[in-house]
């Protein structure tokens, strides 16, 4: 075994202990997180028990808390940003990836990337001075008969769910979009052209495409889900913060990432903050199941990268993290 | 006359593409756009060289938040670098073993976790312990945001190293320390500096993590144990008080930030793009 034989000799080993003792950080980073965030609910944990989740009061003055809105406004958010990013993300990767001329490729890549690149802090902001009024005066000018319906019902405050499910939506459109076209990517043109030469018009033949990329399409479509449901600074700003529960896309509600960025700093006795930290540790556990599940799908694709540019490779790893 | 029916329903497809790429572009255009005007009006002198004033006075600047900022990203930098690209060489260096899989692994979820919940993390490990925000809190979360991208993009971009350089600085008798920093690694250089730019760009946005960890400071502050102001805080901060002057310098610090952001992605392409020719070339 000759492997063996170079593992033997001393440098050989410092160089992988070195290096590998850094590697170890990182995993110890990771462990770190889950173990911490634990430690510090513990308070929470022992207190309240599995009844802290189905809980919807929140009064820190009494010292009662109950995280179920939280989670509620979590979901519902993101659930609804999903329901309105997603076909718009399919759409663009389809786009960029079928249909339009190759030169026309990379810059609209560039363009639907800049939409990430845009900082959370940035989309609040606007938010709260562009889109939250345009939100409203269309809450004002919401006809009587639909204000019946329980989603629209409620006073036009403009702050609420839907103004924080456009916000997540348009947030997480590129990550969607640039998965969905990275797994579209690995569909072998062989798919294409046999549903070409059986006739097929252009999108009988995306149509098998997609259908040959589907586990990555939903692995993409997750990836967009787990950021939905860590996303902080932009929705605390337009989701109202008030922890309540309904269905009414007008009411100002909240999030768990939200009531985090919200009170963290202010708990002011230790139940307090360890009934913070556990819905930290809940939110770190959701998304870890739902990140690893969705590279589980993609990677599940068999991605064989082809030979690429230098450039590529080194952009496409950073987005891809 | 169903062939009709079906090019129809394929043009119809095509059309929704691309006016999904267009829905898109209006809400960038439309951030843009507020961004760079209200942004530009608001934007002076005064911002990058005055303090905050006190409350009801309308004037002054952010030059603690801005310094402050560049304070947090540059200790995340300090704190990510090493980990970042000395992990990424042990997995590509040792890529079929289970521990270089294993940590592989991890960075991908670590890059999953919200920044806010690395944020409580940083506050349970780095300001509880101290009783004290801090400058090096802040920018630990920022740096254990930065270290998966770092460490995912150095090692991508180690293994399109060709394999012969490497035996060739091993046939000269390197040893493998030797070989992987003095020979693999400068070959990969500009990658990874387009992965360092890229990972800079990604925090110097973030917000989340440091609002319980580099916490806030009214006052210029230089102190690596003291809170400090930054930018993206600040702007929080502005944006949700009730003052129209604040309101204003948080526009002003909007297109600051966004600025900063687009430059490094900026630089990170350029980077690579000598490489990118010489690889397209040869």
């Amino acid at each position: 075994m000759p492997r063996r034989l170079i593992a033997a000799r001393p440098d050989e080993v410092a160089f992988r202990i070195g290096t590998g003792v850094f590697a170890l950080l990182l995993i110890a980073i990771v462990l770190g997180i889950g173990i911490e965030l634990t430690r510090e609910s513990m308070l929470s944990i022992k207190e309240f028990g599995l009844s802290f989740w189905f809980n919807d009061k929140w009064d820190p003055v009494l010292g009662e808390f109950g995280a179920k809105a939280f989670i509620w406004g979590t979901l519902y958010s993101s659930i609804l940003a999903l329901a309105i990013s997603t076909p718009i993300a399919l759409g663009i990767a389809i786009f960029i990836s079928e249909l339009a001329p190759a030169w026309a490729r990379r810059p609209l890549v560039f363009v639907t990337e800049l939409l990430a690149a845009i900082p959370s802090i940035v989309y609040g902001l606007w938010g709260i001075f562009v889109l939250v009024p345009f939100v409203r005066s269309l809450e004002l000018a919401t006809p009587a008969w639909m204000k019946a319906i329980p989603l629209f019902s409620g006073p036009p405050l403009g702050v609420g769910m839907l103004s924080a499910a456009l916000v997540l939506s348009i947030m997480i459109i590129p990550f969607t979009s640039s998965v969905a076209r990275e797994v579209l990517r690995a569909v072998p043109q062989a798919q294409r052209e046999g549903a070409y030469a059986l006739g097929a018009t252009r999108w009988e033949a995306i149509r098998m495409a997609l259908f040959y990329a589907r586990t990555g399409i939903v692995g993409a479509v997750m990836l967009g889900f787990g950021r939905a449901l860590g996303e902080t600074m932009a929705v605390t700003m337009v989701i109202g913060n008030n922890p309540q529960i309904s269905w009414s896309l007008y009411a100002p509600q909240y999030s768990m990432a939200a009531v985090l960025a919200n009170e963290f700093a202010e708990a002011a006795n230790d139940l307090y903050l360890h009934a913070l930290v556990e819905i930290g540790l809940v939110l770190f556990i959701i998304t870890l199941v739902i990140n690893v599940l969705s590279r589980i799908l993609i990677w599940s694709m068999g991605r064989q990268p082809k030979p690429r540019p230098v450039r590529t490779v080194a952009i496409a790893a950073a987005e891809r993290a | 006359m169903r062939i009709r029916w079906r090019k129809a329903l394929s043009h119809l497809v095509v059309l929704l593409c691309g006016a999904a790429v267009l829905v898109a572009l209006v809400p960038l255009a439309l951030i843009l756009f507020y961004v760079v005007t209200q942004g530009l009006t608001s934007l002076n002198l005064d911002f990058f060289t005055h303090m905050p004033t006190p409350v009801g006075e309308t004037g002054g600047g952010m030059a603690n938040s801005i310094v402050g900022s560049l304070m947090v990203i540059s200790i995340g930098a300090i704190f990510a670098l090493p980990i970042g690209i000395i992990s990424g060489v042990y997995a590509s260096e040792y890529k079929g073993t289970r521990f270089a899989s294993v940590t592989r692994f991890a960075a991908d979820t670590l890059n999953g976790v919200p920044s806010i919940v690395i944020g409580v993390f940083v506050y349970g490990v780095a300001v509880l312990p101290f009783r004290q925000f801090s400058a090096v809190a802040g920018g630990v979360a920022l740096g254990i945001m930065m270290i998966p991208l770092i460490m995912r993009t150095t090692e991508e971009l180690l293994l399109l190293v060709p394999l012969s350089l490497k035996e060739g600085a091993l046939a000269l008798g390197a040893t493998r320390a030797r070989a992987v920093f003095t020979v693999v690694l400068p070959a990969a250089l500009p990658g990874i500096v387009t992965g360092v730019l890229l990972s800079l760009a990604r925090i110097a946005g973030e917000t989340a993590p440091l609002l319980f960890t580099a916490f806030n400071n009214r006052y210029f502050s230089t102190s690596l144990t003291q809170p400090v102001s930054t930018l993206t805080v600040q702007v929080y901060t502005y944006s949700i008080a009730p003052y129209q002057d604040w309101h204003r310098q948080a526009w002003a610090g909007a297109l600051v930030l966004v600025m900063m952001v687009l430059t490094c992605s900026l630089l990170a392409r350029i980077a690579t793009a000598r490489l990118e020719r010489l690889h397209r070339g040869g």
